[in-house]
């Protein structure tokens, strides 16, 4: 029997949060080095799953399946294509920088670390397990039971509103999953009239489910990861969430747990139900550029850091919806990319905004500046960061960014005009704040801003390098990625659109 | 060797697409050290710390140079090939492969790239050494040097891309160098805001560059030069008209040419090297680039190249109007670059009757300019750093070798022969004439304004009275400094006759250009000679006018009150008020009533969806039959009862 990677890696991380949780109280530092290095092994052992991998290969890989339930037939199922492969490897990569970066947080709101370190593991293995499992009803009961361990990170550590912004969170991601209940068992019961019940993602793709059946049960799905995502105008919930939230909770929400809606469309939602999917394409590419455009004038008018970059992260959640209901192998697998590296990029800002607002107190634009002089190393931090939001070419996020618009430009022309509007809005919010927190004169609040320290370093370094290495060579990432999108693209029944006159000659250049 | 024919061939005009391009072999394969240097040098600049701080401007200054040898040794082995022959291509790696798009990083050297890798890295190298004495003092010179080593890697992939994907990298690459330096001096608000600017204004352009790209994609399913060139002659009118104008906002933005110029003119904030390398020399010159390189994209659309010959007409001249009533030497000397390219555009749309001459002027351009920016910064240097020419006067006997050779950056400008200006801007006028008479006597009138504003700026800089401060004491700056300043006054010069005559053995530009660009003799409504006389008139009334004007008379130390036209051309003939009140104010405005907005709608939102919880499901419950009723109901049940625990326990 070969190695069960992705079992030991939903397993481990849950394991390991029990562990925590059982240190002793007032050994902190032992809790959370025991948190960063269950996380460090987690990613270890990633990227022995990841070489197992073969592009090319069997559709999905690295499958195991347990019998949980027979009778409903329910099944502990994993199983990874290109596509959940770069999410759970996103996943592995954001836990332990999140981990550094948050080293204080608990402290900083009066509470002890143990148990910040303890649900963030859990976080983590829900996560994990969301993205390789193979089951329907098993991936459904991960996407919600992750919303337990996030409404405790928000409610017990994060600022003076996180109450509220812990029970909106909850509100808002219920009532899509109960939506997302009602589809799932519709699924159920489609399936059991085609012949046997089943909740195998394998087995259901192409059951042949009525036209006007998909397009309910696409709805049910759809509105929960739209929420999830957020889509705009399901979005509200999120700029509170991400304000209230410690720096480094917000950026795992955001960077990764929101990728699990995301991932929902393009891994079920389209295999699931393609005709519905061609039919409401062209209202939820509607949808996100709106979310695109909205997202990014209102990132240009916050005036609270986190808020901001929440916003900025609606705006890109548009990118990436579009990309995925663009149904094209572009704007697809860019999609799929940007999922991983708007995870990179919007971690990389909250944890520096994080470092910004534990030296000042304060999480307002207006109460920065000048702090370039004392901390030139926190500033180019959130150049760099900001530039990874605004997809500077170089960097990993303009790829993505251009594929999904190439891509969507292909098949909707107005949409991807208007998106493209984005680009420029973007320089405008990243570019704002840049200059209104770091340049100018020196103020006597900021003058004695220590720059980034060690820790704090190490904790974006990763991030910075994987961005540019992503950025100069995607295409080791895309090979991947393009494997399962492929895939997912022949079972909705979508071409790509012809050009209009081939160039022949267009390889004519390689020797 | 094998010699890959790309398509077949397709006429004179296509003549890119008809040329042969040759895999890298022997000393080509070399062409990727050419970014790679500065590209190194970029890194550990910017990485290390402050332990580069004795060293780091001798390193900044070493890539570059060692960027023109490697440019250098290309350049003889390009001579040493047919002319038919001097396209090489290196392939690096794949970049994107997604469906049908695949994307290259390869380098593609031609006789057009070449001219630019030469322009680039020599006239680089110059700025990279007198930024040494220019910097001495400046306690960040190693990020400085970093940020201009980028700005030279970047530049290069701009104009050595085979791919328009990845000369967007490039493009950009600039634009963030751009950025990073023009806001050098960021503890100053007002270079923030400009460098914010600068970048914003590219954007608008990068906008169009985008869309040009995507739709290449979709009409021609490729990016590559050889694939989009090559079969842009069979491709519908109407995309070609929208490519071409979508890559003229790129240039547009790019280049500072109307509608998206006024950014130019904030951009002095940077240190005065910067102006000159950045915001004269070379980036600002890429929009001309792009133009030439995409010709056959432009000769399929007429409408789209028309365009380019308006954009380039309306800036050439509004450039030259600011020119006459700034009193701050880098503005106008920003004014007059705006102008310049303006010629350069103007004879890009003009198609293969003009390509040769905007790369000649580009060149010729990149060498005076150059020289007299870096001559301004000699000038602001014993003048404590003070820009108003006002404040100035009577430098000449000072400044000797800042004189003179600025001397020859201001004959060489107005088109003096046999300075290097009149070779190439001549050519401009003519070949402007031998389109449209209009747009001949624009260029023209040009001539004269530039030659009325230079005037001004050159009398009331080195000649007049001595304006100065009292606690003034100017002086000439250090052989680090008047170095590259005898170089470029030395090609401002003689630049000119070298490119349009060649040496023995070096073929002068036009015949060099040739199999890249083709060449056309444009009509000569008016006789050649005759054009000639009548410019050189024209140059000759601007500069009577303005010694009359600022060399017979005081300048006044205070700023006159000045007629309409003056106080228009001090306020950018009001392009900012126009954004302001079109764009930035409604943007506001927008902004802020969507904040407002969204954050109302927060409470309603969280209650109805309360409310839609209890509801829906309850109604759910009902809907849902047969056997599957007892999942769900057991299902719902649990969540409804995790949801309620959740509200009734009470987070500490």
């Amino acid at each position: 029997m070969t190695f069960p990677w992705l079992t030991t890696l939903v397993a481990l991380p849950a394991v390991g949060a029990l562990l925590v949780a059982l240190v002793p109280t007032g050994r902190d530092r032992l809790a959370k080095l025991l948190a960063v290095g269950v996380a460090t092994l987690v990613l270890l052992l990633t990227i022995g799953a990841s070489l197992q991998f073969s592009v090319g290969g069997p559709r999905f890989q690295l499958t195991e399946r347990y019998e949980w339930v027979g009778a409903f037939g329910f099944s502990w199922a994993m199983g990874v294509d290109g596509v959940a492969l770069a999410l759970v490897a996103l996943t592995a990569v954001a836990t332990p920088v999140v981990m550094v970066a948050m080293w204080h947080e608990a402290e900083d709101s009066g509470r002890r670390p143990k148990g910040f370190f303890a649900l963030l593991l859990l976080l983590e293995s829900m996560t994990i397990g969301a993205f390789a499992a193979t089951d329907v009803l098993l991936f459904y009961i991960l996407f919600e039971a992750m919303l337990v361990p996030m409404y405790f990170l928000i409610g017990l550590y994060g600022g003076p509103q996180r109450r509220y912004a812990a029970v909106k969170f909850l509100l808002y991601n219920l009532f899509g999953g109960l939506l997302m209940l009602a589809a799932v068992i519709g699924l159920y019961v489609q399936s059991i009239e085609d012949g046997r019940g089943t909740f195998l993602r394998q087995d259901l793709v192409g059951i042949g489910i009525p036209e006007s059946t998909q397009a309910w049960l696409f709805v049910g799905f759809m509105i929960a990861f739209a929420i999830k995502a957020p889509l705009w105008p399901f979005h509200t919930w999120l700029p509170d969430a991400a304000a209230e939230a410690t720096p480094s909770n917000a950026a795992f929400l955001s960077g990764v747990m929101d990728k699990v809606g995301t991932y929902g469309m393009i891994a079920l939602v389209l295999p699931l139900f393609p005709d519905a999917s061609r039919t409401f394409a062209p209202v939820v590419v509607t949808l996100a550029v709106i979310s695109i455009l909205y997202g990014a004038l209102l990132a240009i008018g916050q005036t609270d850091l986190k808020r901001l970059i929440a916003y900025t992260s609606i705006s890109h959640f548009g990118f990436i919806v579009m990309g995925v209901f663009a149904l094209t192998s572009q704007a697809g697998a860019g999609a799929t990319l940007y999922m991983v590296n708007h995870g990179l990029s919007t971690i990389a800002l909250f944890v520096v905004v994080g470092f910004m607002i534990t030296r000042r107190g304060s999480r307002l634009v207006a109460d920065f500046g000048g702090v370039a002089q004392p901390a030139p190393v926190l500033a180019g931090s959130l150049l760099v960061a900001g530039l990874s939001g605004l997809a500077l070419p170089g960097l990993a996020t303009f790829v993505s960014e251009f594929l999904v618009l190439l891509g969507t430009f292909s098949r909707y022309r107005v949409a991807g005009v208007l998106a493209t509007v984005g680009i420029i809005l973007a320089a405008l919010y990243i570019l704002l704040v840049y200059q209104r927190t770091m340049t100018g004169p020196a103020r006597a609040e900021t003058a004695a801003f220590p720059d980034l320290r060690g820790r704090e370093v190490l904790a974006v370094a990763p991030l910075f390098a994987l961005l540019l290495v992503l950025g100069f060579f995607p295409q080791t990432a895309l090979d991947v990625i393009d494997d399962g999108v492929g895939a997912t693209l022949a079972e909705v029944g979508v071409d790509d659109p012809e050009p209009v006159v081939p160039a022949q000659a267009a390889e004519g250049n390689q020797p | 060797m094998t010699v890959t024919a790309l398509v077949s061939s397709v006429g004179a005009e296509a003549a890119l697409a008809a040329e042969a391009v040759a895999p890298a072999e022997g000393v080509f394969t070399l062409t990727w050290l050419l970014i790679a240097f500065p590209l190194l040098g970029a890194a550990v600049l910017l990485l290390s710390g402050r332990r580069g701080d004795a060293w780091g401007h001798v390193l900044g200054t070493a890539m570059p140079l060692a960027s023109f040898v490697v440019a250098a040794v290309l350049y003889f082995a390009l001579l040493g090939r047919g002319d038919e022959e001097r396209a090489v291509s290196q392939q690096l790696w794949q970049f994107v492969e997604v469906g049908d798009y695949q994307v290259q990083v390869g380098l593609l050297l031609d006789q057009l790239s070449m001219a630019f890798v030469l322009l680039i890295t020599g006239v680089g190298t110059l700025i990279h050494v007198y930024s040494i004495g220019y910097m001495e003092h400046d306690e960040h010179r190693r990020r400085f040097f970093g940020y201009l080593n980028l700005f030279v890697a970047s530049m290069l992939l701009l104009v050595l891309a085979d791919d328009y994907l990845i000369l967007y990298v490039g493009w950009e690459g600039v634009g963030l160098a751009s950025y990073l330096l023009i806001g050098f001096w960021q503890h100053k608000p007002s270079a923030a805001v400009a460098a914010k600017k600068a970048f914003v204004a590219n954007r608008v352009g990068d906008l169009g560059m985008s869309l040009a790209i995507m739709s290449m994609f979709v009409v021609f399913g490729t990016t590559a030069f050889a694939g989009v060139l090559g079969a842009a002659e069979g491709a519908p009118e109407g995309w070609l008209v929208a490519i071409g104008l979508l890559l003229l906002l790129g240039a547009c933005g790019k280049s500072a040419q109307f509608p998206l110029q006024t950014w130019l003119l904030d951009a002095m904030e940077g240190p005065t090297p910067v102006s000159a390398l950045i915001h004269a020399a070379t980036m600002v010159t890429a929009g001309v680039y792009l133009i030439v390189r995409s010709g056959v994209i432009f000769e399929g659309a007429p409408v789209a190249a028309t365009a380019v010959v308006l954009v380039g007409t309306i800036t050439l001249i509004i450039g030259a109007i600011i020119g006459c009533a700034k009193d701050d030497i880098k503005k106008v000397l920003a004014g007059s670059t705006m102008s310049q390219i303006g010629y350069m555009v103007l004879a890009a749309g003009l198609g293969p009757a003009g390509y040769v001459f905007a790369i000649f002027h580009l060149l010729t351009h990149g060498f005076f300019k150059a020289n007299m920016f870096l001559g301004a910064g000699s000038v602001m240097h014993g003048m404590q750093d003070r820009v108003d020419m006002r404040t100035y006067g009577g430098l000449r006997a000072v400044m000797p070798i800042t004189f003179w050779t600025f001397a020859a950056g201001y004959l060489a400008i107005i088109g003096i022969p046999p300075f290097a200006g009149f070779w190439s801007k001549d050519l401009i006028i003519e070949a402007a004439f031998g389109r449209n008479w209009v747009i001949g006597l624009c260029a023209l009138l040009g001539a004269g304004v530039t030659a009325f504003y230079m005037t001004r700026l050159f009398v009331m800089t080195f000649l007049s009275d001595r304006r100065w401060a009292a606690d003034d004491h100017p002086h000439e700056s250090p052989w680090i400094m008047t170095v590259p300043l005898i170089v470029l006054g030395a090609l401002s010069v003689v630049g000119g006759v070298l490119l349009e005559f060649g040496l023995p053995g070096l073929p002068g530009i036009e015949p060099w250009l040739e199999p890249v660009t083709g060449f056309e003799e444009s009509p000569h409504p008016i006789p050649p000679l005759a054009l000639q006389l009548l410019t050189l008139a024209v140059v000759v009334i601007g500069v009577a006018i303005g010694w009359q004007l600022f060399g017979r008379r005081p300048v006044p130390t205070a700023v006159p009150r000045g007629n309409v036209i003056t106080v228009a051309a001090r306020n950018d003939l009001f392009a900012d008020a126009a954004n302001e009140a079109l764009l930035m104010r409604p943007g506001q405005y927008l902004t802020r009533s969507l904040v407002y907005a969204d954050n109302r709608g927060i409470d309603g939102a969280v209650l109805g969806t309360a409310t839609a919880v209890g509801g829906l499901s309850s109604r759910w419950r009902r809907w849902q039959t047969g056997f599957v009723r007892s999942y769900a109901l057991s299902m719902l049940a649990g969540a409804v009862l995790v949801v309620v625990a959740m509200l009734l326990v009470r987070l500490p």
